[in-house]
């Protein structure tokens, strides 16, 4: 309770979540294989290695969460691609309107950037639960966010149970059929594969209970020490 | 006169569907095209990027509004954000065409050559869809 979320650690979040997708491109493409068009992995992977040099550059002129969120969405709107470039965007969009001029934020405003985003990607992409989208991984995070806030529960365990929640929504999608994009042509053939794109999203979840619930090293938080991997070479 | 914004996944797409387009119209109609995904290298990739498509609009622009023509899926979405990073005077005046790419510009470039209004050239663009193309016995 009282505990805030500040500028470097958001960085932090950001910047962990764009090395976890360059090491998972890979697997994203494999999942995307299965039921889509086999390059979600690589769509990601290019705004993910834009993220890192802008996050990384000296001066990357973000002095407020709102503005570092925002660049972060003008990267994927620009350099994505596929769906998830608008839709991710739309997200941090969203949420850094939320956040505008804050250099911290508690676990309720955190909980209502998250809620403010995932609006965007519903209104955006027009998927509700259960479509085997990104939504099915967000939804149930945001809403264990929102229970752990109500609750005055810390931001370790808040950001656990999103975390869990994220994860558990993500390996249900195995069992939906597609009712969006691409996948949605297979129909019942989707069933038995799990939706890249709620993979990529149980990213954000796993990657921010790392990262948003420690206080950041001051000033040398793009040191990552847990990470040692070279994102990847271009 | 309106403006012609073409968007498509491919950019060499967007291209030829614009060089198509400009041969059925007048000089004094801008047709802009915003395919593709270009990357650091300045290599094009299969994708929609709505900051180019936002600037595209801004090029087309005409104060007798916009018509947006697109081939489907996430180049809708990119195209709403890119309606969204505009200001709202110049978002009012831009429509998204419900018309199949290829017929509908070409059927949009005609009729904006003509002095249609947007809504007037949209209706006929998206009409093109029922074009029937071979002679029925």
């Amino acid at each position: 309770m009282g505990q805030e979320i500040t500028l470097p650690q958001f960085r932090r979040w950001l910047l962990a979540y764009a090395r976890r997708i360059i090491q998972e491109e890979d697997y994203l493409t494999e999942l995307d294989a299965a039921i889509g068009d086999a390059d979600h992995g690589a769509n990601m992977r290019r705004g993910m290695v834009k993220v890192l040099e802008r996050l990384q550059a000296p001066d990357d002129n973000c002095n407020d969460i709102g503005s570092l969120l925002r660049s972060v969405a003008m990267i994927m709107i620009s350099s994505v691609g596929g769906a998830a470039g608008p839709l991710y965007g739309t997200f941090f969009l969203r949420a850094a309107a939320v956040a505008n001029q804050h250099r911290s934020v508690t676990l309720p405003e955190l909980a209502r950037m998250f809620r403010t985003g995932l609006e965007g990607i519903q209104q955006r992409g027009k998927a509700v639960l259960e479509d085997k989208t990104m939504v099915d991984a967000i939804q149930p995070a945001v809403e264990a966010l929102e229970a752990a806030a109500e609750a005055n529960q810390s931001l370790a365990v808040a950001l656990a149970s999103a975390r869990q929640a994220a994860k558990l929504g993500m390996e249900h999608t195995v069992e939906l059929v597609a009712r969006k994009g691409r996948a949605s042509y297979l129909g019942p053939r989707s069933v038995g594969f799990q939706d890249p794109g709620a993979t990529s999203a149980y990213y954000l979840f796993e990657t921010a209970a790392e990262t948003l619930a420690t206080p950041a090293e001051n000033g040398s938080e793009q040191g990552q020490k847990s990470t040692s991997q070279e994102p990847g070479d271009p | 006169m309106i403006g012609l914004v073409i968007v498509s996944h491919s950019h060499r797409l967007a291209q030829g569907v614009q060089e198509l387009a400009d041969q059925m119209s007048t000089d004094d109609i801008t047709i802009v095209a915003a395919g593709g995904l270009m990357d650091e290298h300045g290599a094009f990739h299969i994708g929609t990027d709505a900051v180019r498509i936002a600037q595209a609009i801004q090029e087309a622009w005409s104060e007798d509004g916009v018509l947006i023509l697109l081939d489907m899926g996430s180049a809708v979405l990119s195209t709403e954000v890119a309606l969204e990073m505009l200001p709202p005077a110049m978002r009012e005046r831009c429509r998204m065409s419900n018309a199949p790419l290829v017929e509908g510009a070409i059927v949009a470039a005609l009729e904006a050559s003509l002095g249609r209004s947007l809504e007037e050239v949209n209706q006929a663009a998206e009409a093109a869809s029922r074009l029937q193309k071979i002679a029925q016995e």
